[in-house]
């Protein structure tokens, strides 16, 4: 916070917003911690629900009627419509893997090099540079506060992370879309008037990417017979 | 003019529907006639985009940049859609029950990214490049997987993986665009290209050079610069020759026009110093890291792949060189480099069926048993060498002439050292391949021939172009590159 900010205490709209962003952050956060896909799957959910209700938020505020109809695209694609898609995904695979059982529905491989409190140590520090370089840049917002893109740059940090971490193409597969979820944040501070069309398109397009996301995850399983990465080594040099 | 931009979207399109039905010599037929005329359809654009832009429909515009990138696009779709022909004989002629299948899935395949290909140069409007580029991944990572083999499963996955991972951050990019945009043009800008231009120095410096290092990171990921090029030499080692071909030639320059779009943006808001220095330091990164690891591969196609990373790197050079005739070498690098890759890649291809290996050390005197495709292939590796006559001979120079007379020394020199040792890692690799005798149990009992004429076609064809790229470029694309380099601001 500036030191003006400081001073006057923030109105509710603003201090709602970021508290939804810091949500959105915090749900990254969940994603290191859970041990099952599933919940995994459920935690993207209420990611991509909570910034749907920020954008219904916006919407209402600075009276821009075009993000009602954007949240609720969001909201279909996001919060139903892929996590039915994953969730079948891992059920699929739970049935198919004969000698591990529910493997692809229970377990997440988690890093090979660092143990999981080092990764969050390393998500934390690399969501502060996030946080903090933002506000070098100096970008004003007349849409919300400037701290929901500090949050959203660093959603997406830690997505990397995440995406780097994981050692199964699931989790990784949720770090993507979660990385996603990181940019639509940040377009709704900083890009909030974009056409509705293009908006449309990007989802369209998001949608497109996660069926062949679910095809290549299938491809994976039917030939390593797990969810695993630790196989995809054999292309070097 | 309108109709022919039309019918270069609807075509593909169309023949990716047919491909879908139809048994797989007519989806064959029907691609090829299809690529062939798409690369007519675009010849026909550059009359009219040597001397204005094109624009329709509020959403596309087709200006003689573009056009230069359409050509490389439609020249590759058109010769691999021949070639794809005698690529897949072998597996239909060995009644596999899985090949109509296959088949139906490949040429669908090819036709729907060779259309999205050639959509990404006509959008006005970064949001719709950037979906357009997006779509070329998904359908691409679906080709690289279409193998079905441990190899092509892993690559597919590495590359979607990090491919996405990479145009989300092109997608920061493009917002960032819109809120720079959005504050000299209103909140009801809608990211078309051509007012943000006319922007320039109005627009905010720090959003512009933020999303112009966010779209060289992101969209170099596609383009296959250093350290983000980490998935092309898996992808293109796995996926069916005529894919990697597409991928080489075509898919890295649509990544690169898009590159060269924000790098419009920026050096007219920022002036030229600051993304020619970004597009420097991934420039030579990138050429000297493909430059050693040329040196030692066993992988032929591998070895092209690296290539491709080598060419992509001089492309990113040549632009920061900025001087015109530096401009103009880029362009005509994209269509030599298509060209010249292309052929490399058909010709890697045959010489892989013919010996049945993609180790170089398993295939040995590719010169006496193929008669057309040895020397083509041959041919093919001394025109990526920038060996004159050929076309990258002249891009080449020029870009070498263009980095000395903007006074920046070290940087050509640098240059000239990367491309020669990457000329000595191609040329040992080539020569074991062609001109050391057969030897070997399998490579000695091989049979003198070529495996299909299709395969040899295309190849032709493609030293063609490139004899005429390098010999005396025709007087409409000289005009056509001019233009181009005036667009793109060329100041020395």
């Amino acid at each position: 916070m500036s030191a003006t900010a400081a001073v006057a205490a923030p109105s509710v709209y603003s201090g709602g917003s970021s508290v939804i962003a810091l949500g959105v952050l915090l749900a990254e956060f969940g994603m290191f911690r859970q041990a099952l896909l599933r919940d995994q799957v459920r935690l993207y959910a209420v990611q991509s629900g909570l910034i749907s209700v920020l954008a219904v938020l916006v919407a209402a505020v600075r009276h821009l009627p075009d993000l009602y109809v954007l949240a609720a695209l969001s909201a279909a694609l996001k919060v139903v419509v892929v996590p039915i898609v994953l969730r079948r995904l891992l059920r699929g695979i739970g049935r198919a893997g004969e000698d591990e059982p529910a493997a692809g529905w229970t377990e997440i491989a988690g890093s090979g090099s660092l143990s999981l409190a080092n990764t969050v140590l390393l998500a934390i520090a690399v969501a502060a540079f996030g946080f903090f370089s933002v506000r070098a840049l100096n970008i004003q917002s007349s849409v919300l506060p400037i701290t929901a893109l500090e949050i959203s740059v660093s959603v997406v940090l830690v997505a990397f992370v995440l995406m780097i971490m994981r050692r199964d193409v699931a989790s990784q597969a949720i770090g993507f879309l979660s990385l996603e979820n990181g940019i639509s944040l940040a377009a709704l501070v900083v890009a909030a008037g974009l056409p509705l069309i293009l908006e449309v398109a990007f989802l369209f397009d998001l949608l497109v990417a996660v069926v062949v996301f679910e095809l290549l995850i299938r491809v994976h399983h039917g030939r390593a017979e797990s969810l695993s990465t630790a196989d995809l080594t054999s292309l070097r040099g | 003019m309108l109709a022919v931009i039309l019918l270069l979207l609807i075509l593909p399109f169309a023949a990716a529907a047919v491909s879908l039905r139809a048994p797989d010599r007519v989806a064959g037929a029907v691609t090829a006639v299809t690529g062939v005329a798409c690369f007519g359809l675009v010849l026909a654009l550059v009359p009219a985009a040597a001397h204005r832009d094109l624009g329709y429909l509020s959403y596309l515009r087709i200006d003689a940049v573009s056009v230069v990138f359409l050509m490389a696009t439609s020249f590759l779709y058109g010769a691999v859609a021949v070639y794809s022909i005698g690529y897949l004989a072998p597996s239909r002629r060995s009644r596999d029950p899985g090949f109509s299948r296959y088949s139906r899935r490949f040429y669908t395949g090819l036709n729907l990214f060779a259309w999205s290909m050639l959509a990404a140069p006509m959008m006005n409007n970064l949001a719709l490049l950037w979906i357009a580029v997006e779509v070329t991944t998904v359908i691409s990572a679906l080709l690289v997987a279409i193998e079905n083999t441990d190899g092509a499963a892993e690559a597919a996955w590495k590359y979607i993986l990090i491919a996405s991972a990479g145009l989300g951050l092109a997608l920061l990019a493009t917002i960032f665009t819109y809120y720079a945009g959005a504050q000299v043009l209103g909140q009801h800008y809608d990211l078309s290209f051509t007012p943000l231009l006319h922007a320039g120095a109005r627009l905010p410096h720090t959003p512009v050079r933020l999303a112009f290092v966010l779209a060289v990171v992101g969209f170099g990921t596609k383009m296959g610069l250093f350290p983000v090029h980490t998935w092309l030499p898996d992808a293109h080692s796995e996926a069916p020759t005529p894919v990697s071909a597409l991928l080489s030639g075509s898919l890295l320059a649509v990544s690169f026009y898009a590159i060269l779009r924000y790098y419009q943006v920026a050096a007219a808001a920022l002036g030229p110093a600051f993304p020619r220095d970004v597009l420097l330091v991934f420039g030579v990164a990138s050429l000297l890291l493909a430059a050693l690891y040329l040196l030692d591969q066993r992988d032929v196609k591998r070895m092209l792949a690296y290539s491709s990373v080598e060419h992509m790197g001089i492309l990113a050079i040549g632009v920061s060189f900025g001087a015109p005739i530096a401009l103009a070498g880029v362009l005509l690098h994209v269509l030599a480099h298509a060209a010249a890759k292309g052929n490399a890649f058909m010709g890697a291809g045959v010489l892989v069926h013919k010996f049945g290996s993609k180790r170089i050390s398993g295939i040995s005197g590719g010169l006496d048993l193929l008669p057309w495709s040895g020397p083509l292939f041959g041919i093919a590796i001394l025109a990526l060498c920038a060996m004159p006559p050929f076309g990258i001979f002249r891009s080449e120079f020029e870009i070498v002439q263009g980095g000395f007379s903007s006074a920046r020394y070290a940087t050509p020199a640098v240059l000239i050292v990367l491309v020669t040792l990457a000329f000595f890692g191609l040329t040992v690799a080539a020569n074991r391949m062609l001109l050391v005798p057969a030897r070997g149990r399998v490579a000695a009992d091989l049979p003198r021939g070529e495996p299909s004429a299709w395969m040899v076609v295309p190849v032709v064809a493609g030293v063609a172009a490139l004899l005429v790229l390098g010999v005396h470029p025709p007087a409409e694309l000289t005009g056509l590159l001019s233009r181009a380099v005036h667009q793109l601001g060329a100041v020395t």
